[in-house]
């Protein structure tokens, strides 16, 4: 095992050769089992990937070129006590930004109070002035979130972003865990691991939760998933999620407006829709409104949504919540609306805008991450220690000439876990993006997609840019001295060989 | 259903078939040039290109030149092999949730492996296994289609597709058959002519079933008496266009649309094949007679169009 401890922390190993006490069973399985059995599992589950198609398109390539994303066989183990606090962190969280929404959208108290800038909201990219004194079902604005966490050299996790707008991913996170559970079947059971399998019907549920002011008359809302289309870059994502709940997957030229409702167009005529599960950015939803250019959208969508005849989730204006400058208040946020102190801690943030901060931090750039306020996907990124002068000289004229659409944080070291890379372990540095639905509750799935930066000390996951995921278990609590139900040793509960599908 | 998704199944299953229907073609022709004079062999090739109307850019690959790469891998050829699996595949793609996983992954792995096979094109042109492999997989796809897919209305769209295009592309050959042999005598053939009608028949696939009928006796008339009005077996014309009918009653029935225009063309096509004698159709024009099947083919064609797929919102909106 080629395994070298870096300062970052590490998920697997407490002291060199020390593995934590969660993690031992699978070290030990894992060292048992010859590096040629370890690559042909890997093969398999490659294999199998491909053939069902479970793809991501890479844009800026030739047109449509699909590619599957590298599905890493050794789990990220989380121990129950830990997820607790990430859970009890998340809910408190999207519910202050779901009130934050809701307040900027109407009575703007936070920004009398001058907690927020009032600036800093009014010239975020994803605002959307058409939303003022638009009330949405249950005033839930973010219904479907997902949050990148990173754990921190102390062990502690930190919020690095959040994404309220359409956050990809989770299909990745389900077929993680179908190919795990044919790997290593019994090391799953004994292990004790939380299912994840009941997403898309709690995400169904969520979506059921928010029925629109008006609604059709028929027992059931109709509910659709409404796609940019099959070149976007999630497709697979939505075909997955639509089929696993058994609603329509439509495409803008699928729907109409007409008398400010919506219809679909089916072989027995014009269908009400109710619900739409939307995965296309608010600019190209409607270009009635939005965006003029956009061929995704459906003209008339925001009329019908603002009769209240229509559901949108997540809401629309949804982004500016998630803007980068806006991120480095939620602390504060958190504390206005719920009086209480934010669970799981932001990373340091300087916000460019502000003089003193933009010179701190123009003079440290080669130690600094900076990002794009309204990006995601790590597009429009400089990574400090990685980069080169030249890139380092672009990035400061660009600050310099729109200091507010850029913020920096330090180089973070983002915790490490053993990954295969071509039959060897070696460490990796890894974030976690747990899913959180919102509708008549707050639900997370315990897991969420572990994202793995591939390339040897990267440090960005994106699977835009070379990064890969693996399955994550978050483990039952057990009782105080209770045992793990392991076999160390005696019968093996190493991988067993998985043929090419698994489609059940 | 939403009427896109309708017409992707309706076109995925046009393109599959189209697909199978070459792969057989190609293959049939290859193993008859085996046995053929040179002379016989010459013209072969062109009139394979008119019987599956392929229509050739001047700047591709011709088909004098080059004739098996045109059929089966040429992407310039839009009813290649290739390009009707990859349309195939594309179609089902725009609609994967609405199929059953297995048959994705079936038609993505043939999809895939034909993509294979054209990376090392010289070996698969001269091996029989290539042809039969796309029809494995294709007869493999609608098995799977059968057993894990709802019998429902998305169902019926893939029997629809299949069995227009069926009709069609076998309404075309055999035409072009007629062209060359206008007048199929009562009584065997012999020499390069026997070849020819034998080559139909397995054009058609249906050498095997012809002769469990029919003996191996190679009666002209017979032939063609089989292939356009033989009810039983799924390669003749008058089969084809049961099964369109049939499809359509359903359709008619699940989406509660009075379907008149389609059900009516295909119902008159129907009946014009259960109650015709081949002698009749023979004496009168056999060419004329495939013809005209062919433009009530593209009229119920249209039809559907019209009716499922691209209707005008106006009208829905008034009713």
């Amino acid at each position: 095992m080629h395994y070298r401890l870096e300062t970052a922390y590490d998920e697997m190993f407490e002291a060199p050769g020390v593995p934590r006490a969660h993690y031992e069973a699978l070290y030990k399985t894992i060292l048992g089992l010859p590096p040629e059995e370890l690559r042909r599992s890997q093969q398999a589950a490659d294999l199998s990937f491909l053939h069902e198609g479970i793809t991501f398109t890479v844009y800026g390539t030739k047109e449509g070129t699909e590619r599957i994303f590298p599905n890493d066989l050794i789990p990220r183990i989380i121990p129950g006590s830990e997820w607790a606090q990430i859970e009890k962190g998340l809910t408190q969280r999207i519910t202050a930004l779901n009130l934050f929404l809701k307040d900027i959208y109407h009575d703007e108290k936070i920004l009398n109070d001058g907690v927020v800038p009032r600036e800093l909201v009014y010239s975020c990219r994803h605002f959307r002035r058409e939303m003022r004194g638009l009330n949405v079902p249950r005033d839930t604005y973010v219904s479907i979130c997902g949050t990148d966490l990173i754990r921190l050299p102390d062990g502690h996790f930190a919020v690095l972003e959040d994404n309220l707008r359409v956050p990809s991913g989770v299909s990745y996170m389900l077929a993680n865990r179908k190919v795990l559970k044919r790997v290593f079947p019994r090391m799953f059971r004994d292990y004790g691991v939380w299912p994840v399998d009941h997403y898309p019907q709690t995400l169904l549920a969520t979506l059921r939760s928010l029925s629109p002011a008006n609604s059709s008359s028929a027992q059931e809302l109709k509910t659709v998933l409404l796609t940019p289309g099959v070149s976007n870059s999630a497709y697979f994502e939505h075909t997955f999620l639509a089929q696993q709940m058994g609603i329509e997957l439509v495409e803008g030229r699928d729907l109409l407006v007409h008398d400010n409702v919506v219809y679909m167009r089916t072989t027995a005529g014009l269908r009400r829709v109710d619900i739409i599960y939307r995965r296309i950015d608010d600019d190209f939803l409607d270009p009635m409104t939005f965006r003029r250019d956009s061929i995704l959208g459906v003209p008339g969508l925001f009329n019908a949504y603002r009769a209240g005849n229509v559901t949108l989730a997540n809401a629309i204006g949804t982004g500016v919540a998630d803007d980068k400058a806006i991120y480095a208040y939620v602390p504060e946020i958190i504390r206005y609306y719920l009086g209480e102190d934010a669970v799981l801690p932001n990373v340091p943030t300087f916000l460019l805008s502000d003089s003193v901060q933009r010179s701190h931090v123009l003079e440290h750039l080669p130690e600094m991450v900076v990002k794009a306020v309204g990006e995601s996907g790590g597009y429009g990124m400089l990574i400090g220690p990685h980069s080169t002068a030249a890139q380092q000289d672009e990035f400061r004229s660009r600050i310099l000439a729109d200091p507010r659409n850029y913020i920096a944080q330090p180089t973070l070291a983002l915790s490490c876990a053993p990954c295969l890379i071509d039959g060897e372990v070696e460490s990796r540095h890894i974030d976690l993006r747990p899913y959180i639905l919102c509708g008549e509750k707050v639900s997370l799935v315990p897991g969420g997609l572990t994202r793995v930066a591939l390339p040897k000390g990267s440090l960005v996951v994106n699977s835009s840019q070379g990064g890969g995921s693996k399955d994550t278990w978050v483990l039952r609590e057990l009782r105080e001295g209770e045992p793990r139900r392991m076999q160390t040793n005696g019968t093996r509960s190493g991988p067993s060989p998985i043929d090419g599908r698994l489609a059940s | 259903m939403l009427s896109r998704v309708a017409d992707s199944l309706y076109w995925m299953s046009r393109y599959l078939e189209r697909a199978e229907h070459t792969a057989r073609l190609v293959d049939v022709e290859l193993q008859l040039w085996l046995d053929e004079s040179l002379d016989a062999g010459a013209g072969r090739w062109r009139f394979l290109q008119e019987a599956l109307q392929v229509h050739l850019t001047e700047s591709g690959p011709s088909i004098a030149t080059n004739p098996v790469h045109v059929l089966a891998f040429s992407r310039t050829n839009h009813s290649s092999i290739l390009s009707s699996v990859a349309a195939a595949r594309e179609n089902l793609r725009h609609v994967r949730e609405q199929c059953s996983s297995e048959m994705w992954e079936q038609l993505n792995r043939l999809y895939l492996d034909m993509i294979k096979s054209a990376s090392d094109e010289r070996h698969a042109i001269n091996s029989h296994e290539f042809f039969q492999s796309v029809q494995d997989g294709a007869h493999l796809f609608q098995g799977i289609t059968d057993a894990t897919m709802s019998h429902g209305e998305g169902w019926q769209y893939i029997q629809l597709g299949r069995y227009v295009e069926r009709t069609d592309t076998l309404a075309c050959l055999i035409a072009k058959h007629f062209e060359r042999f206008p007048a199929p005598p009562e009584q065997s053939v012999e020499s390069d002519e026997y070849l020819e009608w034998i080559g139909l028949l397995r054009g058609c696939g249906a050498f095997e079933a012809y002769c469990k009928t029919h003996t191996a006796e190679i009666r002209p008339l017979r032939i063609s008496e089989f292939l356009l009005l033989n009810p039983e077996f799924p390669h003749s014309v008058r089969f084809a266009v049961e099964r369109v009918n049939a499809a359509l009653h359903v359709i008619g029935e699940l989406t509660e649309r009075r379907a008149k225009l389609p059900t009516r063309i295909a119902g008159r096509l129907r009946a014009q094949l259960s109650f015709s004698q081949i002698e009749e159709i023979v004496a009168q024009g056999a060419h004329a007679y495939l013809t005209s099947i062919r433009s009530e083919c593209g009229r119920i064609h249209a039809a559907i169009h019209q009716i499922y797929f691209d209707y005008l919102v106006e009208s829905e909106l008034i009713a």
